[in-house]
């Protein structure tokens, strides 16, 4: 099969996929919650301290950062635990494969599909959020920068844990098994993995783990996502606990993005392999 | 067209396929029997390159089967699988055009196929307010699609009713005399027996006979029942001649008498029954169906 082929092939799976979530209102439904939730953080944000109103890119990005976290890699990883498992459960996998589209298309063409449907909803949200601030709040240029950053950063996120669910649903032989695990990893990487390394860090001292944090807190996609977003203003850089002893020297934004773009495609590889097998 | 030499499969302990040995000429229905773990799916996924065999080999026109050439193959094959399913959330004709875009298949063909299975008038209601034999027809027709060289129909009258099923074969028909090659496994036998030109008889991962009905009758020369009806106040009398005069089984069964002799004694019995000039009301000959030789030759049982 010729290249161009294979190209059809992904083509249209992801078409199929793309056009499944715009019209079960999946990427609707999840634009408006990124909307809402990024209005009403701008807004009512400061609440606590007995301020309301828009009061800054840097509050607005930080209590973003910290529901980002949450949200991005949970909708993730619901939106692509069953993209292969579903279709075997199903009884779909094999009528697939019979036709002229390799496991490799298949897994493809299914990433980005779904890739797709996250990255509007993501853009769309946050893009309407940030039209209805720039109506109502005027901003310097810089902070628009920013803002757009944390969108960019953002979507990188969602697919990342995209691809860990993608791959996720090659590996589980049901769909039961593979939301338990999709779940699991939440857990692991948003909840458990920054409490495993201040407790190694506790333990040793210091002493020993210390030179090795920083790589260790590169092991974490969550992780880089709030690395990308607080760095530069120092006010952010305040904000943050563990990650306020990440050296400068490693927050290159390139640098980061890059690391990102192989959490991206590590997953997929081996899914890739595994789904050939 | 399609030939498999030697091909193995193990599934843990278990021999799905053992050694199979086949060759499916280009343009012939042919049919795959067997009892429910005879290895028939198995060999059918493996030609299919769904999964791949232990070891043998596999060759579609000539062309032994890899990864990559079978990929270039399957432009020209339809699958239709046992127990189909679709996506409940498109319409017959959503579903058609996403497969025949995976297929580079013409959109119009959908249009046809649809009309062809008797979908028409239901080709914009979404598959999951289709019955089941709706879907089969569903299948059937994707199956169908970019006019496949090859067609393999894995129990392809599952959930059809007998005018559905009468038109499935005279589908299958056309499409043959248009060159279309056609493997096809059925559990309904008395279907299989009128509409295969060849058969292969799998046991235990193993074919055990391939050929025609024709070929396998001959091979096992079953014996076949000849029923004579005769006038009631006549029959034990009948019953008690022919007992005496023929060395074959005979027996009365209400006003009927049974005579049951081998294929090849078919004519000379005739010539008998002739020159006694018997009054018959009725005569009837009941050959062994499908069914009856391979349950004859325990290649059907379960063990």
């Amino acid at each position: 099969m010729t290249n161009l082929s294979t190209l059809h092939a992904v083509k249209v799976v992801a078409a199929k996929e793309f056009r499944d979530r715009i019209r079960s209102r999946w990427v609707l439904a999840m634009a408006v919650v990124f909307t809402i939730f990024t209005l009403a953080i701008s807004f009512f944000g400061s609440a606590q301290q007995g301020l309301v109103g828009f009061q800054g890119i840097e509050p607005l990005i930080a209590s973003l950062v910290s529901l980002a976290i949450y949200l991005l890699p949970l909708i993730a990883l619901i939106l692509g635990f069953d993209a292969i498992v579903g279709e075997k459960e199903k009884g779909t996998l094999n009528l697939l494969l019979s036709y002229p589209l390799s496991p490799l298309a298949l897994l493809t063409g299914k990433y980005l599909g779904l890739a797709l449907a996250m990255s509007c909803a993501t853009l769309i949200g946050f893009g309407a959020a940030g039209a209805v601030i720039a109506v109502n709040v005027s901003m310097p240029a810089a902070d628009w920068l920013q803002y757009a950053g944390f969108v960019v950063s953002a979507l990188l996120l969602g697919l990342v844990f995209l691809s860990i669910a993608v791959a996720l649903s090659v590996f589980c032989q049901s769909r039961t098994s593979a939301s338990g695990l999709a779940i699991g990893i939440w857990f692991f990487f948003v909840l458990v993995f920054d409490l495993l390394l201040l407790g190694a860090l506790v333990i040793s001292g210091g002493a020993s783990l210390g030179p090795l944090f920083p790589i260790l807190l590169l092991l974490n996609p969550a992780d880089i996502f709030r690395i990308l977003n607080i760095f530069g203003p120092e006010d952010l850089h305040a904000m943050f606990g563990l990650i306020s002893v990440f050296p400068p020297s490693l927050a290159d934004p390139l640098l980061l993005g890059g690391i990102m773009v192989m959490w991206i495609l590590s997953p997929l590889a081996i899914a890739a392999w595994r789904f050939k097998q | 067209m399609i030939s498999l030499s030697q091909v193995c499969k193990s599934f843990g302990a278990i021999q799905a396929l053992q050694s199979v040995d086949l060759r499916i000429s280009a343009g012939e229905i042919f049919g795959l029997i067997g009892h429910n773990g005879a290895g028939k799916s198995t060999l059918f996924n493996i030609m299919l390159g769904l999964i791949r065999a232990d070891s043998g080999q596999v060759a579609i026109d000539g062309q032994t089967i890899d990864a990559h050439t079978l990929l270039r193959q399957k432009r020209h094959i339809g699958y239709l699988p046992e127990n189909i399913a679709l996506y409940d959330n498109l319409t017959g004709l959503e579903t058609l055009a996403f497969f025949a875009r995976l297929k580079h298949a013409a959109p119009a063909q959908c249009h046809e196929l649809l009309e062809q299975v008797g979908l028409s008038a239901s080709k914009f209601r979404k598959v999951r307010e289709y019955s089941k034999g709706m879907k089969q027809r569903l299948g059937f027709a994707q199956a169908l699609l970019g006019q496949p060289r090859i067609l393999f129909l894995d129990e392809p009258t599952n959930g059809l009713d007998p005018e559905g099923i009468r038109e499935f074969y005279q589908t299958l028909r056309q499409c043959q005399q248009q060159g279309t090659t056609i493997v096809i496994t059925s559990h309904i036998l008395s279907e299989i027996q009128q509409r295969v030109d060849r058969m292969a008889i799998l046991r235990d991962g193993r074919v055990q006979f391939a050929g025609s009905l024709a070929d396998l009758r001959k091979a096992r020369n079953p014996s076949l029942s000849i029923f004579l009806t005769l006038p009631p106040h006549l029959a034990e009398e009948v019953h008690a001649q022919l007992t005496e005069l023929l060395d074959l089984p005979v027996s009365l069964e209400g006003q009927q008498i049974r005579v049951i002799c081998p294929t090849d004694r078919k004519l000379s019995l005739m010539q008998q029954l002739t020159a006694l000039s018997l009054p018959l009301l009725d005569m009837a000959m009941h050959e062994a169906s499908l069914e009856e030789l391979l349950l004859a030759t325990e290649a059907f049982r379960h063990d």
